[in-house]
Protein backbone atom coordinates (compact mmCIF):
# COMPACT_ATOMS: atom_id res chain seq x y z
CA UNK A 1 0.00 0.00 0.00
CA UNK A 2 1.38 3.34 -1.08
CA UNK A 3 2.00 5.87 1.70
CA UNK A 4 1.26 9.54 0.98
CA UNK A 5 3.90 11.86 2.34
CA UNK A 6 4.39 15.61 2.67
CA UNK A 7 4.73 17.69 -0.46
CA UNK A 8 8.17 17.58 -2.05
CA UNK A 9 9.27 14.81 0.21
CA UNK A 10 12.05 12.85 -1.34
CA UNK A 11 13.25 9.97 0.74
CA UNK A 12 16.53 9.83 -1.15
CA UNK A 13 17.74 13.24 -0.02
CA UNK A 14 15.50 13.96 2.97
CA UNK A 15 17.52 15.01 5.97
CA UNK A 16 20.54 15.91 3.94
CA UNK A 17 19.73 18.56 1.35
CA UNK A 18 17.39 21.55 1.44
CA UNK A 19 17.16 23.84 -1.54
CA UNK A 20 16.08 27.40 -0.85
CA UNK A 21 17.17 30.99 -1.21
CA UNK A 22 19.81 32.29 1.20
CA UNK A 23 17.58 35.22 2.15
CA UNK A 24 14.71 32.92 2.93
CA UNK A 25 16.83 30.64 5.07
CA UNK A 26 18.58 33.39 7.02
CA UNK A 27 15.42 35.41 7.50
CA UNK A 28 13.56 32.30 8.61
CA UNK A 29 16.18 31.66 11.25
CA UNK A 30 16.30 35.25 12.36
CA UNK A 31 12.58 35.82 12.53
CA UNK A 32 11.90 32.74 14.59
CA UNK A 33 14.57 33.45 17.15
CA UNK A 34 14.11 37.10 18.05
CA UNK A 35 15.68 37.79 21.39
CA UNK A 36 14.02 40.84 22.89
CA UNK A 37 15.66 43.64 24.81
CA UNK A 38 12.87 44.49 27.24
CA UNK A 39 13.05 48.26 27.53
CA UNK A 40 10.30 48.39 30.12
CA UNK A 41 9.75 51.96 31.20
CA UNK A 42 6.17 52.07 32.47
CA UNK A 43 2.98 50.07 32.76
CA UNK A 44 3.40 48.54 29.28
CA UNK A 45 6.23 46.54 30.80
CA UNK A 46 3.66 44.71 32.95
CA UNK A 47 1.87 43.59 29.80
CA UNK A 48 5.23 42.67 28.31
CA UNK A 49 5.82 40.45 31.33
CA UNK A 50 2.36 38.96 30.90
CA UNK A 51 3.14 38.24 27.25
CA UNK A 52 6.16 36.21 28.32
CA UNK A 53 4.26 34.33 31.01
CA UNK A 54 2.49 31.03 30.63
CA UNK A 55 -0.94 32.18 29.46
CA UNK A 56 0.27 34.14 26.43
CA UNK A 57 3.66 32.48 26.14
CA UNK A 58 5.75 34.57 23.78
CA UNK A 59 8.06 31.55 23.40
CA UNK A 60 5.56 30.09 20.93
CA UNK A 61 7.00 32.67 18.54
CA UNK A 62 10.62 32.20 19.50
CA UNK A 63 10.98 35.46 21.40
CA UNK A 64 11.07 34.25 24.97
CA UNK A 65 14.75 34.86 25.60
CA UNK A 66 14.58 38.25 27.28
CA UNK A 67 18.09 39.56 27.27
CA UNK A 68 19.01 42.28 29.68
CA UNK A 69 22.25 42.77 27.83
CA UNK A 70 21.82 44.74 24.61
CA UNK A 71 24.73 42.87 23.04
CA UNK A 72 22.71 39.65 22.96
CA UNK A 73 19.44 41.16 21.75
CA UNK A 74 17.79 41.34 18.36
CA UNK A 75 14.66 43.36 18.96
CA UNK A 76 14.19 46.21 21.39
CA UNK A 77 10.67 46.36 22.75
CA UNK A 78 10.24 49.92 24.01
CA UNK A 79 7.43 49.41 26.49
CA UNK A 80 6.42 52.61 28.20
CA UNK A 81 6.80 56.35 28.51
CA UNK A 82 10.15 57.61 27.29
CA UNK A 83 11.04 60.71 29.25
CA UNK A 84 13.69 63.04 27.94
CA UNK A 85 15.83 62.07 30.90
CA UNK A 86 15.67 58.43 29.78
CA UNK A 87 15.72 59.07 26.03
CA UNK A 88 19.47 59.16 25.47
CA UNK A 89 19.94 56.10 27.68
CA UNK A 90 17.48 54.23 25.46
CA UNK A 91 19.37 55.40 22.41
CA UNK A 92 22.68 54.33 23.88
CA UNK A 93 21.33 50.85 24.62
CA UNK A 94 19.93 50.72 21.09
CA UNK A 95 23.33 51.57 19.69
CA UNK A 96 24.92 48.83 21.79
CA UNK A 97 22.73 46.22 20.13
CA UNK A 98 24.48 44.41 17.27
CA UNK A 99 23.08 44.43 13.76
CA UNK A 100 20.68 43.20 12.55
CA UNK A 101 18.27 44.76 15.02
CA UNK A 102 14.66 45.77 15.08
CA UNK A 103 12.48 47.90 17.28
CA UNK A 104 8.90 47.52 18.46
CA UNK A 105 7.28 50.64 19.92
CA UNK A 106 4.82 49.13 22.36
CA UNK A 107 1.90 51.27 23.40
CA UNK A 108 0.77 54.84 22.92
CA UNK A 109 3.58 56.49 24.87
CA UNK A 110 6.44 54.83 23.04
CA UNK A 111 4.70 55.40 19.70
CA UNK A 112 3.66 59.01 20.10
CA UNK A 113 4.11 60.24 23.64
CA UNK A 114 0.62 59.05 24.43
CA UNK A 115 -1.33 61.21 26.80
CA UNK A 116 1.83 62.93 27.96
CA UNK A 117 1.91 66.07 25.86
CA UNK A 118 4.49 67.41 28.20
CA UNK A 119 7.81 69.18 28.60
CA UNK A 120 9.25 65.99 30.07
CA UNK A 121 8.19 63.25 27.63
CA UNK A 122 9.66 62.40 24.24
CA UNK A 123 6.83 62.47 21.72
CA UNK A 124 7.47 59.03 20.31
CA UNK A 125 10.61 56.92 20.34
CA UNK A 126 10.77 57.25 16.54
CA UNK A 127 12.33 60.66 17.13
CA UNK A 128 15.45 58.75 18.18
CA UNK A 129 15.36 55.23 16.74
CA UNK A 130 14.00 53.61 13.59
CA UNK A 131 10.83 51.80 14.64
CA UNK A 132 9.66 48.72 12.71
CA UNK A 133 6.34 48.00 14.38
CA UNK A 134 4.03 50.24 16.38
CA UNK A 135 1.62 48.52 18.73
CA UNK A 136 -1.38 50.60 19.73
CA UNK A 137 -2.99 50.45 23.13
CA UNK A 138 -2.65 51.97 26.55
CA UNK A 139 -1.29 49.54 27.48
CA UNK A 140 -1.68 46.99 24.68
CA UNK A 141 -2.86 43.56 25.68
CA UNK A 142 -0.33 40.73 25.30
CA UNK A 143 -2.20 39.54 22.21
CA UNK A 144 -1.51 42.92 20.60
CA UNK A 145 2.18 42.61 21.35
CA UNK A 146 2.23 39.10 19.94
CA UNK A 147 0.46 40.41 16.84
CA UNK A 148 3.14 43.09 16.53
CA UNK A 149 5.80 40.45 16.92
CA UNK A 150 4.26 38.32 14.17
CA UNK A 151 4.07 41.40 11.94
CA UNK A 152 7.74 42.00 12.62
CA UNK A 153 8.53 38.40 11.72
CA UNK A 154 6.68 38.84 8.43
CA UNK A 155 8.60 42.05 7.81
CA UNK A 156 11.90 40.32 8.48
CA UNK A 157 10.96 37.64 5.94
CA UNK A 158 10.80 40.34 3.26
CA UNK A 159 14.19 41.84 4.02
CA UNK A 160 17.43 41.31 2.20
CA UNK A 161 19.29 39.43 4.84
CA UNK A 162 22.83 40.33 3.87
CA UNK A 163 22.62 43.35 1.60
CA UNK A 164 20.97 45.67 4.12
CA UNK A 165 23.43 44.73 6.77
CA UNK A 166 26.61 46.66 7.11
CA UNK A 167 25.12 49.21 4.75
CA UNK A 168 26.53 52.05 6.74
CA UNK A 169 29.90 50.36 6.78
CA UNK A 170 29.83 49.75 3.03
CA UNK A 171 28.86 53.35 2.37
CA UNK A 172 31.68 54.55 4.60
CA UNK A 173 34.17 52.40 2.70
CA UNK B 1 -3.75 66.93 72.37
CA UNK B 2 -5.82 68.57 69.67
CA UNK B 3 -4.63 70.93 66.98
CA UNK B 4 -6.24 73.84 68.89
CA UNK B 5 -4.19 72.98 71.96
CA UNK B 6 -1.06 72.73 69.81
CA UNK B 7 -1.77 76.14 68.32
CA UNK B 8 -2.44 77.56 71.77
CA UNK B 9 0.93 76.31 72.92
CA UNK B 10 2.49 77.93 69.86
CA UNK B 11 0.81 81.24 70.71
CA UNK B 12 2.21 81.13 74.24
CA UNK B 13 5.68 80.24 73.01
CA UNK B 14 8.35 82.73 71.89
CA UNK B 15 7.45 81.75 68.30
CA UNK B 16 4.11 83.52 68.53
CA UNK B 17 5.54 86.60 66.86
CA UNK B 18 6.37 84.49 63.78
CA UNK B 19 2.72 83.55 63.36
CA UNK B 20 0.94 85.79 60.90
CA UNK B 21 -2.52 84.29 60.52
CA UNK B 22 -4.49 81.12 61.04
CA UNK B 23 -7.11 79.55 58.83
CA UNK B 24 -9.33 76.51 59.06
CA UNK B 25 -10.83 74.59 56.19
CA UNK B 26 -12.80 71.39 56.73
CA UNK B 27 -11.19 70.84 60.08
CA UNK B 28 -7.65 71.35 58.82
CA UNK B 29 -5.62 74.11 60.38
CA UNK B 30 -3.29 76.25 58.30
CA UNK B 31 -0.81 78.61 59.82
CA UNK B 32 1.00 81.39 57.97
CA UNK B 33 4.42 82.10 59.36
CA UNK B 34 7.28 84.48 58.70
CA UNK B 35 9.91 82.88 56.53
CA UNK B 36 12.90 83.97 58.60
CA UNK B 37 11.59 82.29 61.75
CA UNK B 38 10.39 79.14 59.99
CA UNK B 39 13.15 76.73 61.10
CA UNK B 40 12.81 77.67 64.77
CA UNK B 41 9.06 77.28 64.63
CA UNK B 42 9.38 73.94 62.84
CA UNK B 43 11.82 72.73 65.50
CA UNK B 44 9.34 73.74 68.19
CA UNK B 45 6.57 71.89 66.33
CA UNK B 46 8.65 68.75 66.19
CA UNK B 47 10.16 68.76 69.68
CA UNK B 48 7.40 70.27 71.80
CA UNK B 49 4.21 69.57 69.84
CA UNK B 50 5.12 66.12 68.51
CA UNK B 51 4.88 66.80 64.78
CA UNK B 52 7.50 64.19 64.00
CA UNK B 53 6.58 63.58 60.39
CA UNK B 54 6.85 65.98 57.45
CA UNK B 55 4.36 64.66 54.93
CA UNK B 56 5.18 66.94 52.04
CA UNK B 57 6.53 70.27 50.93
CA UNK B 58 4.60 72.02 48.18
CA UNK B 59 5.24 75.27 46.42
CA UNK B 60 2.80 77.71 44.86
CA UNK B 61 3.42 80.24 42.12
CA UNK B 62 1.15 83.27 42.57
CA UNK B 63 2.12 84.55 39.14
CA UNK B 64 1.40 88.26 38.77
CA UNK B 65 1.05 88.70 42.50
CA UNK B 66 3.47 89.78 45.16
CA UNK B 67 5.10 87.89 46.81
CA UNK B 68 5.13 85.45 43.97
CA UNK B 69 6.18 82.20 45.64
CA UNK B 70 4.74 80.40 48.60
CA UNK B 71 5.89 77.20 50.28
CA UNK B 72 3.52 74.89 52.13
CA UNK B 73 4.67 72.37 54.74
CA UNK B 74 2.37 69.55 55.76
CA UNK B 75 3.14 68.32 59.25
CA UNK B 76 1.81 65.22 60.93
CA UNK B 77 2.09 63.74 64.38
CA UNK B 78 2.43 59.99 64.37
CA UNK B 79 1.58 59.73 68.07
CA UNK B 80 -1.57 61.84 68.19
CA UNK B 81 -2.63 61.83 64.53
CA UNK B 82 -2.68 65.62 64.26
CA UNK B 83 -2.21 67.46 61.01
CA UNK B 84 -0.93 71.00 60.69
CA UNK B 85 -0.19 73.03 57.59
CA UNK B 86 2.45 75.75 57.61
CA UNK B 87 2.53 78.35 54.86
CA UNK B 88 5.25 80.86 54.21
CA UNK B 89 5.74 83.46 51.52
CA UNK B 90 9.08 83.80 49.77
CA UNK B 91 9.78 87.51 49.40
CA UNK B 92 12.36 87.78 46.61
CA UNK B 93 10.89 86.99 43.21
CA UNK B 94 14.12 87.08 41.19
CA UNK B 95 16.18 85.02 43.60
CA UNK B 96 13.74 83.09 45.78
CA UNK B 97 15.49 81.58 48.79
CA UNK B 98 13.97 79.80 51.77
CA UNK B 99 15.65 78.32 54.84
CA UNK B 100 16.03 74.57 54.82
CA UNK B 101 14.32 72.25 57.30
CA UNK B 102 16.49 69.23 56.47
CA UNK B 103 18.08 69.50 59.92
CA UNK B 104 14.66 69.04 61.51
CA UNK B 105 13.12 66.41 59.25
CA UNK B 106 15.68 64.53 57.11
CA UNK B 107 12.90 63.69 54.64
CA UNK B 108 12.83 67.34 53.67
CA UNK B 109 16.00 66.69 51.65
CA UNK B 110 14.24 65.24 48.61
CA UNK B 111 11.11 67.37 49.04
CA UNK B 112 13.20 70.53 48.90
CA UNK B 113 15.12 69.21 45.92
CA UNK B 114 11.83 68.69 44.14
CA UNK B 115 10.65 72.20 44.97
CA UNK B 116 13.95 73.55 43.70
CA UNK B 117 13.76 71.46 40.54
CA UNK B 118 10.19 72.33 39.61
CA UNK B 119 9.80 75.86 40.99
CA UNK B 120 13.32 77.20 41.27
CA UNK B 121 13.21 78.12 44.95
CA UNK B 122 16.62 77.62 46.51
CA UNK B 123 16.97 76.32 50.05
CA UNK B 124 19.61 77.96 52.16
CA UNK B 125 21.64 75.36 54.05
CA UNK B 126 20.43 72.34 52.10
CA UNK B 127 23.21 69.69 52.08
CA UNK B 128 22.81 68.60 48.44
CA UNK B 129 20.61 70.91 46.42
CA UNK B 130 20.57 69.27 43.00
CA UNK B 131 17.71 68.70 40.63
CA UNK B 132 15.84 65.50 41.38
CA UNK B 133 13.49 64.93 38.43
CA UNK B 134 15.07 66.81 35.55
CA UNK B 135 18.76 66.47 34.86
CA UNK B 136 21.51 68.75 36.10
CA UNK B 137 21.85 71.55 33.63
CA UNK B 138 18.21 71.70 32.55
CA UNK B 139 17.72 75.43 32.17
CA UNK B 140 14.07 75.89 33.16
CA UNK B 141 11.74 75.42 36.12
CA UNK B 142 8.74 73.67 34.61
CA UNK B 143 6.06 74.23 37.25
CA UNK B 144 6.33 78.00 37.12
CA UNK B 145 3.25 79.63 35.67
CA UNK B 146 5.22 81.39 32.93
CA UNK B 147 6.58 78.07 31.66
CA UNK B 148 4.45 76.93 28.73
CA UNK B 149 2.56 73.67 29.03
CA UNK B 150 4.07 72.29 25.83
CA UNK B 151 7.57 72.86 27.17
CA UNK B 152 10.57 74.64 25.75
CA UNK B 153 13.38 73.47 23.55
CA UNK B 154 16.64 72.76 25.33
CA UNK B 155 19.80 70.94 24.42
CA UNK B 156 22.63 69.68 26.54
CA UNK B 157 24.94 67.81 24.24
CA UNK B 158 25.49 64.12 25.10
CA UNK B 159 23.34 64.46 28.22
CA UNK B 160 19.77 65.24 27.33
CA UNK B 161 17.49 67.39 25.27
CA UNK B 162 13.88 68.48 25.28
CA UNK B 163 11.53 69.52 22.53
CA UNK B 164 8.23 71.31 22.28
CA UNK B 165 5.28 68.92 22.49
CA UNK B 166 2.53 69.37 19.88
CA UNK B 167 -0.55 70.18 21.92
CA UNK B 168 -3.07 70.07 19.05
CA UNK B 169 -5.62 72.16 20.86
CA UNK B 170 -4.51 71.03 24.26
CA UNK B 171 -4.28 67.68 25.95
CA UNK B 172 -7.57 66.60 27.44
CA UNK B 173 -9.08 70.04 27.15
CA UNK B 174 -12.81 69.81 27.44
CA UNK B 175 -14.75 72.13 25.19
CA UNK B 176 -17.84 73.75 26.72
CA UNK B 177 -20.66 72.38 24.57
CA UNK B 178 -23.74 70.33 25.24
CA UNK B 179 -22.43 67.48 23.11
CA UNK B 180 -21.49 64.03 24.20
CA UNK B 181 -18.14 63.22 25.73
CA UNK B 182 -16.73 62.36 22.35
CA UNK B 183 -17.74 65.74 21.00
CA UNK B 184 -16.47 67.63 23.99
CA UNK B 185 -13.18 65.73 24.16
CA UNK B 186 -12.20 64.76 20.63
CA UNK B 187 -9.26 62.45 20.26
CA UNK B 188 -7.27 64.83 18.09
CA UNK B 189 -7.99 68.48 17.56
CA UNK B 190 -5.90 71.32 16.29
CA UNK B 191 -6.18 74.79 17.72
CA UNK B 192 -8.96 76.63 15.92
CA UNK B 193 -10.72 73.50 14.69
CA UNK B 194 -14.48 73.57 14.78
CA UNK B 195 -16.06 71.03 17.05
CA UNK B 196 -17.54 68.15 15.08
CA UNK B 197 -21.07 68.46 16.44
CA UNK B 198 -22.71 66.02 14.09
CA UNK B 199 -19.94 63.43 14.23
CA UNK B 200 -19.09 60.82 16.81
CA UNK B 201 -22.62 59.91 17.76
CA UNK B 202 -21.64 56.55 19.17
CA UNK B 203 -22.71 57.69 22.61
CA UNK B 204 -26.47 57.94 23.19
Amino acid sequence: MRQTGPVAYDSKIEGNVIITRLDAAINWMRSNSLWPMPMGLACCAIELMAASSSRYDISRFGAEVMRFSPRQSDVMIVAGTVTYKMALAVKRIWEQMPEPKWCIAMGACASSGGMYRSYAVLQGIDHLLPVDVYVSGCPPRPEALLDGLIKLQKKIMTEHSVRDQKKALAEAV
Amino acid sequence: MTVEQALARLRESPHSEAMLSEAEFRGEKSLSVKIESLPGLCKFCRDELGFDYLIDIASIDHFGDYPRYEIVYELYSMASGLHLRLKTLVPDEDNPVAPTVTGIWPTADWHEREVYDMMGIRFDGHPDLRRILMWDGYPFFPLRKDFPLEGKRSEMAEVAFTDVAPLAGGPFVTAPTDGTTQVREPRARRAGDDLPRDKFVAEP
